[in-house]
């Protein structure tokens, strides 16, 4: 017996694509397989990790943890879609580069999203709330200390009152952090 | 691993939905997904089908009033502990739900469909049993409602049919005078607790519930016990278990610490 296939709309940073696939997709393998958006990772597939995090309406949500049937009507965002229009890095990921709050880059995806939406709910975090914005996110690599720190610095640079805030897109830091090797 | 095949629906009423439900011979409500799917994905479920409920409207509203919190079937752990008069009227609710997952999974996860799941390591079905709470459940042949007391049958396992959807589910209110805490200790934050406690204190009663030290969730009244007492009179009708994240041993440690704890915080906050 062959699984019957539906016919759904994803709509995936601003774009809206048409797939066929099973109901048992998860959407973060129809992100990947059906989309071929292959920036959302994949680590746990049962909630733990937060590498697959994506932002459905605006919420960051575990991918691994949704249908893609389920996710009709929906905006979902992705890592991909976190880039300025001219595709270079968004405050966030400029962070993360700057603060050294990635090494090999597995789970950066899931913790951009998250930091994302949260510092548009609080865009002022206290060192306590930058913590607990990425609790849900787990890393190998870092030890998290450059993580926080990135989620600190994102706020500044999301922060259009701070000297480093908005800064044109292209523009290096004015002074470069010191990142250890 | 990734789930075995199933029928989907996603019905865009809940009389439609219970039709659905009645006709398949094993399908399984989804609601937030964060328990059903890890379960699906694992294999340790394989129902024949899916009937997603999230489509049906009306099923998100919370409803505060002098009685209680009445909380309907869609609403996100994320919305409950958000809602600005839920914790005037029960702060046990808020408190609680602070200690549920990550904000992430809370975006997601139902507050019912926690409760219906039936985890005794879960945080709202020992609040619903300590407050007296109930579930309402709907079916093709009616609705009924289900005391906390009654709902609760063994391991994840409720008093809720196969052909049952519950649609809400009611926390009475704090009365006057009383006083509730709850804490709970994990290896991380959001994780699942290895023990915590809840209490109710209200003039000489005291009550309180437990989270991850016993099969189903239970609770215990501790009326008149001194103190220093007050763990091993817990402990008494508790069966805390050993994992790879505890051993049982601690976690009846962690439940006279916390029992303790909790009980005076509660007592405090009566006061
Ligand atoms: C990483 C992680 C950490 C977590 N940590 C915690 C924690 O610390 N504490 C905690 O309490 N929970 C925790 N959870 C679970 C989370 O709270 C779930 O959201 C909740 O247990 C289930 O709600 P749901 O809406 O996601 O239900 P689903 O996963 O959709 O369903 C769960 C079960 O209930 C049934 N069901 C759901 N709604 C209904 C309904 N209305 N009528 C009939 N049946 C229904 C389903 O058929 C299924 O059997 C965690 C989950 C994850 C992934
Ligand atoms: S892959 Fe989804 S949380 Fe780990
Ligand atoms: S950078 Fe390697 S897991 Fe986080």
């Amino acid at each position: 017996m062959s699984e019957e296939l539906h016919r759904i709309r994803l709509s995936v940073n601003g774009v809206t694509r048409e797939v066929e696939l099973p109901a048992r997709r998860l959407l973060s393998d129809a992100l990947r397989h059906d989309l071929g958006l292959t920036g959302t990772h994949v680590g746990c597939e049962h909630g733990v990790c937060g590498a697959c995090t994506v932002l459905v309406d605006g919420q960051p949500v575990r991918a691994c943890l949704m249908f893609a049937v389920s996710a009709v009507d929906t905006e979902i965002t992705t890592v991909e879609g976190l880039t300025r229009e001219d595709g270079s890095l968004g405050p966030v990921q400029q962070a993360f580069a700057e603060c050294h709050g990635l090494q090999c880059g597995f789970c950066t995806p899931g913790f951009l999203t998250t930091v994302t939406a949260c510092l548009r709910e609080n865009p002022h975090p206290s060192h306590d709330e930058a913590r607990e914005m990425v609790a849900g996110n787990l890393c190998r690599c870092t030890g998290y200390q450059n993580i926080v720190k990135a989620v600190e610095r994102a706020a500044e640079l999301a922060d259009p009152q701070h000297p480093d805030g908005q800064r044109p897109v292209g523009q290096q830091p004015d002074a470069p952090v010191e990142v250890q090797r | 691993m990734k789930p075995a095949p199933f029928a989907y629906h996603r019905p865009t009423t809940l009389a439609e939905a219970l039709e659905t439900l009645a006709g398949e011979s094993y399908a399984k409500v989804l609601a937030g997904g964060q328990s059903l799917v890890p379960l699906l994905s694992m294999r340790i479920a394989a129902p024949h089908a899916l009937v997603d409920i999230t489509a049906i409207p009306g099923l998100d509203t919370i409803e505060v009033s002098e009685a209680g919190v009445r909380v309907g079937a869609l609403v996100r752990h994320a919305d409950l502990l958000a809602h600005p008069d839920v914790r005037r009227v029960q702060p046990l609710v808020p408190e609680a739900l602070a200690h549920v997952a990550h904000a992430t999974i809370r975006n997601r996860g139902t507050t019912v469909g926690s409760i219906v799941h039936a985890d005794a390591a879960a945080e709202m079905p020992v609040v619903l049993s300590l407050l007296g709470g109930s579930v309402e459940a709907a079916s093709t042949g009616g609705t009924r409602t289900i005391p906390a007391e009654e709902l609760f049958l063994g391991p994840m396992e409720s008093a809720l049919r196969p052909d049952e959807i519950a649609t809400s589910a009611f926390f009475p209110a704090l009365p006057a005078g009383a006083g509730v805490a709850f804490e709970e200790i994990s290896r991380r934050q959001g994780d699942y607790a290895l023990a915590g406690v809840a209490a109710v204190v209200h003039g000489e009663s005291v009550r309180a519930g437990f989270v991850s030290v016993s099969d189903v969730p239970t609770v215990v009244d501790l009326t008149g016990v001194p103190d220093d007492e007050l763990g091993e009179a817990a402990l008494a009708h508790l069966d805390p278990a050993e994992d790879i994240h505890a051993t049982a041993g601690y976690r009846a440690q962690l439940v006279r610490t916390l029992v303790r704890r909790v009980v005076t915080k509660a007592r405090e906050a009566a006061a």
